[in-house]
């Protein structure tokens, strides 16, 4: 994975997914069919940009019961975290509104991980079970966009929180591109990419 | 001849399947000139009941109801003729459903493929936020936690009792009985009930205290599925949160038992067992009116 490859995230319209590639004329993200249907499209198309950093759209979805929710979000994040991974990839939902908090927070508990999630106003949000030195990092880490490798030690001189940050990097949440010496935001390597 | 309660709700219609099962496979006819008030449960219940006493007897049974027009065009409102044919021989004259707009939240639907489950989510979006706002005090965002409540409670239907069910709803004034409104889900399936669809890969470890309750408690309150996927069981336990923030009601009653979530206003076990066999599963949730003090 190098570094230019951030330029051409992609997009993926999940309100459009459910209402033109599944070819149905459902509004809402329910039941585990559709959702299994949803995460196999997302997944075929992640596969086939070959990018590695992928916009997870729901700015359509007012719905999506719990089912969806372990499909879309769980079972997607864990596809790519997996060793058998299709290949490396970085997820970052966005336009999710308040009313999916719910059933998204639920998942990632149950499976243990973490997602980042950008709201309708455009503020980036860690969501998942975390410690709180993971927090610590990832919103020291979110506020600055980008740490070098140089200026970890002063940012983060306790040793705990280096750590938390390698957890950050192994859990996907943040971004160590290999041969470049620094740790970045997911949110600033979105950019201003819509 | 099976005599139908004046009142038929989730409680009440517990009676009808012990008189089914003692029909043993003779021809039913449910007297139901005495009825004056039927809810979702007492409707998808009385499906229920008929469809068991159609299946053991080989001809449906005879549905009798009162010559007062108030129940039966209630009965129709909520579309139950509609659900009911090849159910019941009814032998009243049914009234035509009216073409205009319904007041009902949730007609009797049939749950038998995940399309029912879209249409029964696409329905209530459209015609629950006046009432959960309006009736219930709800905030306006409570409309989507209630179609995942409908959501979740129609899969578990399709995934765990692999038969076909029915699910409504539809508000009340429980003037006398709370003395605030309420809104009523009821879901039933005659399928494999919790204690058949968690038998293979939980009864071993329970041994000989395996039945009905055992399995009602092991998914109801731990979460446990017949899914090897962890993702799995989170449905009835997310309702459950939510019931209870808005601090309401929800039972299930299952092969001989039922296990509830009992609020502070409502009298009711939250354990039942021993009751007369169900064979399915039914699912009844009660939301009440919010109150000031209320979260």
């Amino acid at each position: 994975m190098t570094p230019e490859r951030w330029m051409e995230p992609i997009s993926i319209d999940v309100g459009r997914v459910l209402r033109g590639s599944l070819g149905s004329l459902y509004s809402h993200l329910v039941t585990r069919p559709t959702g299994r249907a949803v995460r196999l499209a997302i997944e075929e198309q992640v596969a086939s940009s070959q990018t590695a950093l992928s916009f997870i759209d729901l700015s359509d979805v007012t719905v999506m019961d719990f089912s969806c929710a372990d499909e879309i979000v769980a079972k997607l994040l864990m596809r790519f975290l997996n060793e058998d991974r299709p290949m490396d990839a970085l997820f970052v939902f966005r336009g999710v509104r308040p009313s999916l908090h719910e059933p998204i927070q639920a998942v990632l508990e149950r499976q243990e991980l973490l997602a980042v999630t950008q709201g309708t106003d455009g503020f980036c949000e860690l969501m998942g079970p975390r410690s709180d030195e993971e927090e610590y990092v990832w919103t020291m880490l979110e506020g600055r966009g980008r740490i070098a490798e140089a200026e970890v030690s002063e940012v983060f001189p306790g040793s705990h929180h280096r750590d938390a940050l390698d957890e950050l990097i192994l859990r996907r949440v943040a971004f160590a591109p290999p041969g470049e010496r620094s740790y970045h935001a997911l949110s600033m390597l979105a950019g201003g990419t819509s | 001849m099976i005599d139908l309660p004046a009142s038929l709700d989730f409680q009440t219609h517990d009676g009808l399947f012990r008189e089914v099962e003692e029909a043993a496979g003779e021809k039913i006819l449910f007297d139901g000139r005495h009825l004056r008030w039927v809810g979702p449960n007492g409707m998808v219940g009385l499906l229920a009941a008929g469809t068991v006493g159609r299946d053991r007897s080989g001809e449906p049974p005879i549905l009798e109801l009162s010559g007062a027009d108030d129940v039966r065009s209630y009965l129709s409102r909520m579309g139950f003729f509609q659900a009911a044919e090849g159910v019941f021989t009814v032998s009243t004259p049914v009234p035509r459903r009216s073409s205009g707009q319904s007041d009902v939240l949730l007609e009797i639907t049939p749950i038998t493929t995940n399309s029912d489950v879209h249409h029964v989510v696409d329905r209530v979006q459209k015609r629950a936020g006046a009432i959960l706002s309006n009736t219930l005090g709800y905030p306006p965002t409570s409309v989507v936690q209630f179609s995942v409540i409908l959501s979740e409670v129609c899969q578990n239907v399709l995934e765990h009792a692999e038969a076909p069910g029915w699910v409504a709803a539809q508000s009340y004034n429980w003037v006398n009985r709370l003395g605030r409104h309420v809104v009523i889900i009821s879901v039933a399936d005659l399928g494999r009930g919790f204690r058949g669809s968690l038998s293979d890969e939980h009864s071993a470890r329970f041994a000989d205290r395996w039945g009905d309750v055992t399995a009602l408690e092991a998914a109801f309150i731990h979460g446990l599925t017949r899914f090897p996927d962890s993702g799995r069981g989170q449905g009835i336990q997310q309702i459950r949160k939510q019931v209870r923030r808005w601090d309401g009601l929800i039972s299930i009653r299952s092969g001989t038992a039922r296990i509830a979530d009992v609020p502070e206003w409502f009298d009711a076990p939250p354990l039942e067992e021993g009751l007369s066999d169900f064979p399915g599963t039914q699912i009844n949730i009660v939301l009440p009116e919010r109150v000031n003090d209320d979260a």
